[in-house]
């Protein structure tokens, strides 16, 4: 059996604690709100010498990533950490990581982007970069940071794909938590060592890597980075399968909560999800048949499975934390929608753009959804955008 | 160090039938700093001419490993990947004593580069970083950088009716180096291959961050006949339009003097980008030109003196 230490942790403490005990070979990284703790802590941990790690403090986000990328090419196992602005900087970086195939993982402390500047929650950082070729997977709380994280490192390098682990700023990255803490034998054996394909290092082998590559291998080689995505849903899913029989909690591409029998579900990620998971038990209670959907990978993007399990529910809405000013929907709505189409369901389905720049989402904020969707049910009201929470 | 004959001998590390123009200067650096560092080296690269011409896949010039990720951050990406080589040897992983040398343009190094070049200098990595000047934006078609110097002509600074090129001086970059205090900072050119490899040698016998500044005639961007390149470097240093000196731990050496300093319209009359300079009415801007080498020679000859 394994052991587990519950203890409080912050997210931010509990994915710096993961860092730790992955024990990478090199991290690098530039301080931003609200995840600069998590390299504060870690260089701690390097301070005092219980880690083997190499901290190298570069002097901006991008070349956070461009040593990381440095690192991980060289052959080693390579973490960091950022944000927001951050994420924004290091944006032409991580296309690169990925062209590259390097095995990075970044934990991600969703914040808003500028302008106007703002350090709170909501999800355009890492929506910004949905299209960057990097594994996506988001937590509820920090529970879920911590297992992310561990699974990650194992997900990227089966998969050769970066992978970046999100948490909500200050809702879950300071907010203290119970978390369950594994010992560190036993998170290294989940782990285990870094399997080294061709490397820089390798100096018996010298290879050449960040080619230029013209219309002759560029399309082959992009195809290859789409295929490596579409194969990591098998990857996460037995990463997952390992981490349940290790440590017991079960994960999968995103997480269906009382869903099975629901007419009508709201499909959101993060810490709304926990929020929602409350509203949805409270009119549970009353007799509504309420359901929630809500996605853990965002990349690879899972839309047979999610189809699937929306296939049933009468009425569904989308909540999103992020807009992507396109005169259309959130980012979220849009798969969720492409998803459904594919699969031949036709519903109409509403957006809720909500929580941008970390407004506030309240119980009845949420229940206010649902209760769209039960009058959308009786054939009431028509499946839009609306800015919910905000002064209009 | 090694002789020319010895070094002719060496397994090439920068291979031939890389797609460089005739007479370009890049790869002769890229082929005498390996030459000086042998196999043990692991070269990083931003973009730009010497990685465009060298790694057209799946065909590669370098038989040392070799990383490019993007322009702006070589020393960042080289700072990497020196990092890594330390967790390793530290962790008892590695053993092979290595070289890291990251080369840039002067694009890639003065300008876009520099934030990423000045953290990795500060964070006092153990690696060479080379910066093949050729004074402007080559690989995209010859746009002025902060390295292109006064009175030149390039696409972005170009000599019009009203404007004769370049307006300000270039950007000292060699003396940005030196002031953060780094072990080692040298200026050498092409067309002088001891020099060049004496002082790779010299660099990478120090531990901790170092910085040679090359002088890379440019063919295409400079306007010139292809086989002038190593004639036209050696005539920068002669006009001590490019001084040759080093900087070991602040003290400052000359590496040549010239017997006789040899007026700078010499060297730009042999370059078409300067072609305008010879007109009468241009007089004043040769004459600022010489002006600002002459102080520049003079003050350096103070700094070594006082050195």
């Amino acid at each position: 059996m394994i052991k587990t230490n519950v203890v409080a942790r912050t997210g931010n403490e509990a994915m710096a604690e993961a860092m730790r005990q992955i024990n990478p070979d090199v991290v690098a990284a530039y301080p931003i709100t609200p995840a600069t703790e998590i390299v504060q802590i870690f260089a701690s941990y390097v301070a005092d010498g219980l880690v083997d790690t190499e901290f190298v403090p570069v002097e901006s986000e991008h070349s956070a990533m461009s040593a990381c990328i440095g690192a991980s090419a060289a052959g080693g196992r390579t973490m960091t950490g950022t944000s927001s602005q951050g994420l924004a900087l290091m944006a032409e970086m991580l296309y690169i990581a990925s062209g590259l195939r390097l095995p990075i993982v970044l934990a991600d402390v969703n914040r808003a982007l500028s302008s106007p500047i703002n350090i709170h929650c909501d999800h355009s950082d890492t929506m910004m970069v949905r299209d960057a070729g990097w594994i996506q997977i988001f937590s509820e709380n920090a529970q879920e940071a911590y297992d992310n994280m561990i699974q990650a490192m194992r997900i990227a390098e089966t998969a050769a794909l970066p992978a970046i682990i999100t948490t909500d700023g200050f809702i879950i990255s300071h907010g203290m938590e119970r978390v369950e803490i594994f010992d560190d034998k036993d998170v290294k054996d989940f782990v285990g060592p870094k399997k080294l394909g061709r490397y820089l290092l390798n100096m018996e082998k010298p290879i050449t890597l960040g080619a230029l590559d013209l219309q002759d291998y560029y399309f082959e080689h992009r195809r290859q980075l789409a295929q490596a995505m579409i194969d990591s849903k098998t990857i996460i899913l037995d990463v997952a399968k390992s981490f349940k029989e290790k440590f017991g909690r079960s994960y999968g591409l995103f997480e269906s909560y009382k869903l099975d029998d629901a007419d009508r579900a709201i499909v959101v990620m993060g810490s709304t999800a926990g929020t929602a998971k409350v509203v949805v038990d409270g009119l549970r209670a009353k007799g509504i048949k309420a359901g929630l959907l809500k996605p853990r990978v965002f990349r690879p993007f899972p839309k047979e499975e999610i189809a699937g399990a929306l296939k049933n529910v009468k009425a569904v809405a989308v909540m999103d934390r992020s807009d992507t000013i396109s005169g259309n929907e959130g980012p979220l709505a849009l798969e969720i929608k492409a998803a459904l189409f594919d699969s031949d369901i036709k519903k109409e389905i509403p957006d809720y753009i909500f929580g941008l720049g970390g407004r506030e989402i309240r119980l009845e904020d949420i229940e206010s959804v649902y209760k769209d969707l039960g009058e959308m049910i009786n054939g009431k009201g028509k499946a839009k955008v609306t800015y919910l929470g905000v002064r209009e | 160090m090694a002789n020319i004959k010895e070094l002719s001998k060496q397994k090439e590390l920068f291979t031939g039938g890389h797609r460089a123009c005739a007479g370009c200067g890049a790869a002769i650096v890229a082929r005498q700093v390996l030459a000086a560092a042998g196999p043990d080296t692991v070269v990083v690269s931003a973009t730009g001419c010497l990685e465009v011409v060298s790694t057209i896949f799946p065909y590669t010039a370098w038989n040392v490993p070799f990383l490019h990720s993007a322009f702006e951050n070589a020393a960042a990406t080289i700072s990497g990947v020196e990092a890594l080589y330390k967790s390793w040897v530290r962790q008892g992983k590695y053993k092979k004593k290595l070289n890291f040398i990251a080369f840039g343009g002067d694009g890639g190094t003065y300008d876009i580069g520099l934030q990423s070049l000045s953290g990795a200098m500060e964070r006092g990595h153990n690696i060479l970083y080379v910066c093949y000047n050729n004074e402007a934006y080559m690989n995209t078609g010859v746009q002025r950088s902060g390295a292109t110097p006064k009175g030149a002509d390039t696409t972005t600074a170009p000599v019009g009716k009203v404007k004769k090129g370049k307006e300000q001086f270039r950007k000292n970059l060699t003396e940005i180096m030196v002031a953060h205090g780094i072990p080692y900072v040298s200026q050498s050119i092409v067309g002088n291959w001891r020099d060049l490899t004496s002082k790779v040698e010299k660099a990478l016998s120090i531990e901790g961050p170092k910085f040679i500044n090359v002088f890379q005639p440019c063919r295409l961007g400079w306007s010139y006949k292809p086989e002038l390149t190593c004639e036209i470097g050696r005539l920068a240093v002669e006009t001590c339009a490019w001084p040759l000196y080093e900087v070991v731990n602040g003290q400052y050496k000359i590496t040549y003097k010239p017997k006789e300093k040899k007026a700078v319209s010499e060297w730009l009359n042999m370059q078409g980008r300067f072609r305008h300079l010879a007109k009468p009415e241009n007089k004043p801007i040769v004459d600022d030109i010489q002006a600002h080498i002459d102080k520049f020679w003079s003050d350096l000859l103070k700094k070594e003196a006082a050195s």
